[in-house]
């Protein structure tokens, strides 16, 4: 069985800090290809003693350091002056006096975190739990009391008998030689293992549920929630009608409510009359709320013709003669109250905004009928902005 | 680990050095003193960068001493003569600043009575900014430093003979009150001769501004002092580049915290925004002063920074050598910086004059005599210090 074994190397142990030094020393010049040493704790003047390189981790933590900085560097001029420019406290959107103290951070967590992650993984291989030393007295005792240095079994030079005569010339103590161990494999989809996994599972959650939901609940904040109040739309058992919600007093009226009492009249053209003056704001106004509201079914010009494709019935064109005819008055009637198939905008247009409409409309009707006069009035026009 | 040998034989500097020493001295005297009388406003302020200096490296040599004894480091103790040597400019000091207060009413705004009584806020800082009290303070902070100084570095030196050890824990002891007296009057000394330049401007991290400046400084002159000392063989041969990787290491730690503190304090009132502070930094972007601030952020962080990241730079002597010399320039550069912009001639932008660099000349070769005279009177290395050893045998 021994003989199958593949040799690892072999290990010596010492008693003080400086046998190991010398120790390292004389091992390092020998030329070895491959050893190590090991200790309770750093032990000064080691890196010199076992001829050590620099060590390489430097650069990761430098390179992640550069990447930390450019990455939060570039993600606030992105974030901040391309995507969502936006002015905060006055100064300009790429503020790099602002932005100095983030990438400060940014550069140390990463340059931190790399060198961390990068020294376990790449220096030391983590996990790596089948490691030869592992478990073995030598590792018992360099990480309490001794001071420990293993050869390992590589390179031309490496000769076990020499090795161990090195060893004892220099006073080593349990000079020992180490194999690798057999490799054992698990199947991972064990019926055993699977099962273990499913019950840690349940239980860790339905555990977790259980006290964070029912054992340690706590309400945060609650007086907010919990105070004595009535909630819309449900039962009151403060008020005898059972309503939480109050109806207003009899004849209440909403503030900038103007009531219209011409519903019924038969000849409202003739009882109104138009309160407001063509300006050029007032037109600008009706035709606004004329595109919204009404143009849908009407047309852009009036022209009764509908956006709607037949969905709903074409309403009559504002530029026949009955249309003209009507006074602005009447107008004003069908667009509060509605006609036909019409509805009434009452509740959405106001008051203002529909005597607006009536204005433009007459706009249209205008532009649709024009005389020789107005195409005159219109090039004079024209011609006195050009002088401007 | 195992050597108990000192091996140090005492040296003094070459003659040659020294003679160059009287040489600077001399012809950058007479140079300012032609200066004087050429632009007598111009030398005032040339006088007082000159003056700052001294005072920068003299009283932060004096910090690193007390720092020694406070934190019980030994790594220094083989080295402690330096900073001790180059401490002995404070008494000095206080011949110096003689030409500095005839020339107040040049530098100081506050000083001519008539701006005072024209000026509310200049008239409501009066009770501070007043001559009789100026010239009480520098002698104070002066003599607080000359005091402390003189017991320390006599207890120091009184070791060489007896090697008696209480003079350590005397010497502890005193370093424990100097730290906060120290804080006191470093920040008395940067408000005074720098900040009420511009009577108008006020900064609460002044104080820490020209700390830093102040202990990178003395540590830059006392790696260089060390390194030159070391390759000429005047210090035992125990000491090691472990040694001098800790000297990098600090002046690399203060490079970062000058870079900490004057962020700090130009983000702050960049934040902030109001004009009774920001007119302070507008001066120095006016004209060519802008493209001379963008060069200290170069010459003060980015530059010394790059040149002493990696580890074997911060034990390489020729790296140090080069370093050191240049942060002493930087800090040149950063008191340049501070003072020459509130001179009314240079308002506008950066002017060059000649008369800038008499002073300056002046300075270095008193030091070099300074330097020399102390280390006729003692032992370059701290022979009585019971730390000695271990500090000989300090790795890293």
């Amino acid at each position: 069985m021994n003989t199958e074994k593949k040799l690892y190397g072999l290990t010596a142990l010492f008693d003080t800090p400086d046998e190991i030094i010398k120790a390292a020393e004389k091992v390092s010049g020998s030329g070895y290809e491959k050893f190590d040493v090991h200790t309770p704790y750093p032990v000064h003047g080691m890196d010199d003693a076992m001829k050590l390189k620099p060590s390489k981790l430097g650069i990761i933590t430098l390179l992640f350091g550069l990447a930390g900085a450019g990455t939060a560097l570039l993600f606030m001029y992105w974030a901040l002056t391309l995507d969502y420019p936006m002015v905060i406290g006055g100064k300009p959107y790429f503020a790099l006096p602002a932005f100095i103290p983030v990438t400060f951070e940014v550069t140390v967590l990463l340059a931190t975190l790399s060198t961390v992650i990068g020294m376990l993984t790449f220096f030391f291989r983590f996990p790596e739990n089948d490691h030869p030393l592992h478990d073995s007295e030598y590792m018992k005792h360099v990480s309490k009391d001794k001071y420990g240095i293993a050869i390992f079994a590589e390179g031309p030079k490496f000769n076990e008998s020499a090795v161990k005569d090195l060893f004892q010339s220099l006073g080593g103590k349990n000079i020992q030689v180490v194999y690798y161990p057999v490799k054992e494999i698990y199947p991972v989809f064990q019926p055993k293992f699977i099962l273990f996994l499913a019950l840690v599972a349940i239980i860790t959650s339905g555990g977790t549920y259980f006290t964070l939901n029912k054992l340690m609940f706590m309400d945060p904040f609650n007086w907010m929630m919990n105070q004595q109040r009535e909630i819309p739309q449900s039962r009151s058992h403060f008020f005898e009608d059972g309503f939480s919600m109050r109806v207003p007093v009899q004849g209440t009226v909403a503030r900038g409510f103007m009531p219209y009492p011409y519903k019924d009249e038969p000849v409202p053209g003739e009882v109104l009359s138009n309160p407001t003056f063509p300006a050029r704001e007032n037109i600008e106004l009706g035709q606004n709320k004329y595109l919204t509201f009404c143009s849908p079914c009407h047309g852009d010009y009036g022209d009764g013709d509908s956006r709607l494709r037949g969905q709903f019935p074409n309403p009559p064109t504002f530029h026949s003669n009955r249309s003209r005819e009507m006074s602005d008055g009447m107008l004003y009637h069908i667009i509060t109250v509605g006609q036909n198939v019409m509805p009434g905008y009452a509740s959405q247009v106001t008051r203002e905004e529909r005597w607006a409409i009536v204005n433009y409309i007459r706009v249209l009707q205008r532009a649709k009928n024009a005389t020789d006069a107005d195409v005159e009035m219109i090039k004079k026009e024209s011609a006195s902005n050009v002088g401007n | 680990m195992s050597e108990t040998k000192l091996d140090y034989n005492k040296k003094e500097l070459p003659d040659k050095l020294v003679r160059l020493g009287y040489a600077l001295l001399i012809i950058g005297t007479v140079l300012g003193i032609v200066g004087y009388y050429t632009d007598s406003t111009r030398a005032a302020y040339t006088y007082l960068l000159m003056f700052m200096f001294v005072l920068s490296v003299g009283v932060g040599s004096l910090f690193f001493v007390a720092l020694e004894y406070l934190a019980g480091a030994d790594w220094s103790t083989p080295i402690r003569r330096v900073p001790e040597y180059l401490a002995s400019t404070i008494p000095f000091l206080a011949i110096l600043v003689i030409p500095l207060l005839f020339s107040i009413h040049d530098l100081f705004h506050w000083s001519h009575a008539e701006a005072v009584a024209e000026d509310k806020l200049l008239a409501g800082k009066a009770p501070y900014l007043n001559t009789t009290f100026f010239i009480i303070r520098v002698f104070a902070c002066i003599a607080i430093w000359g005091i402390f100084y003189l017991f320390m570095i006599r207890n120091s030196q009184k070791q060489d003979a007896t090697g008696n050890q209480n003079l350590t824990t005397k010497n502890i002891r005193l370093a424990a009150i100097f730290m906060p007296v120290f804080a006191i009057t470093i920040s008395i000394a940067a408000i005074d001769w720098m900040m009420s330049l511009e009577p108008h401007w006020f900064s609460t991290i002044f104080g820490v501004y020209f700390f830093s400046g102040t202990v990178l400084a003395s540590l830059a002159a006392i790696t260089f002092v060390v390194v030159m000392l070391k390759e000429k063989g005047y210090f035992s041969k125990r000491i090691t580049n472990d040694h001098l990787y800790s000297l990098g290491a600090l002046m690399f730690v203060f490079i970062n915290f000058w870079a900490y503190i004057a962020f700090s304090q130009y983000m702050l009132i960049w934040y902030a925004d109001l004009p009774e502070e920001t007119f302070w930094f507008m001066q120095r972007w006016e004209g060519s002063w802008a493209v001379f601030s963008i060069l200290l952020i170069i010459i003060h962080f980015v530059i010394p920074y790059a040149g002493l990241l990696s580890q074997p730079a911060k034990k390489d002597p020729k790296r140090l050598k080069i370093m050191s010399l240049w942060i002493l320039f930087a800090h040149f550069y950063d008191l340049y910086w501070l003072i020459m912009p509130n001179m009314e001639a240079s308002k506008q932008g950066y002017v060059f004059s000649w008369i800038d660099f008499t002073f300056p000349v002046a300075m270095i070769g008193l030091i070099i005599i300074i330097f020399n005279m102390r280390n006729k009177k003692s032992n370059l290395m701290p022979v009585g210090d019971p730390k000695l050893e271990r500090g000989l045998n300090f790795r890293l």
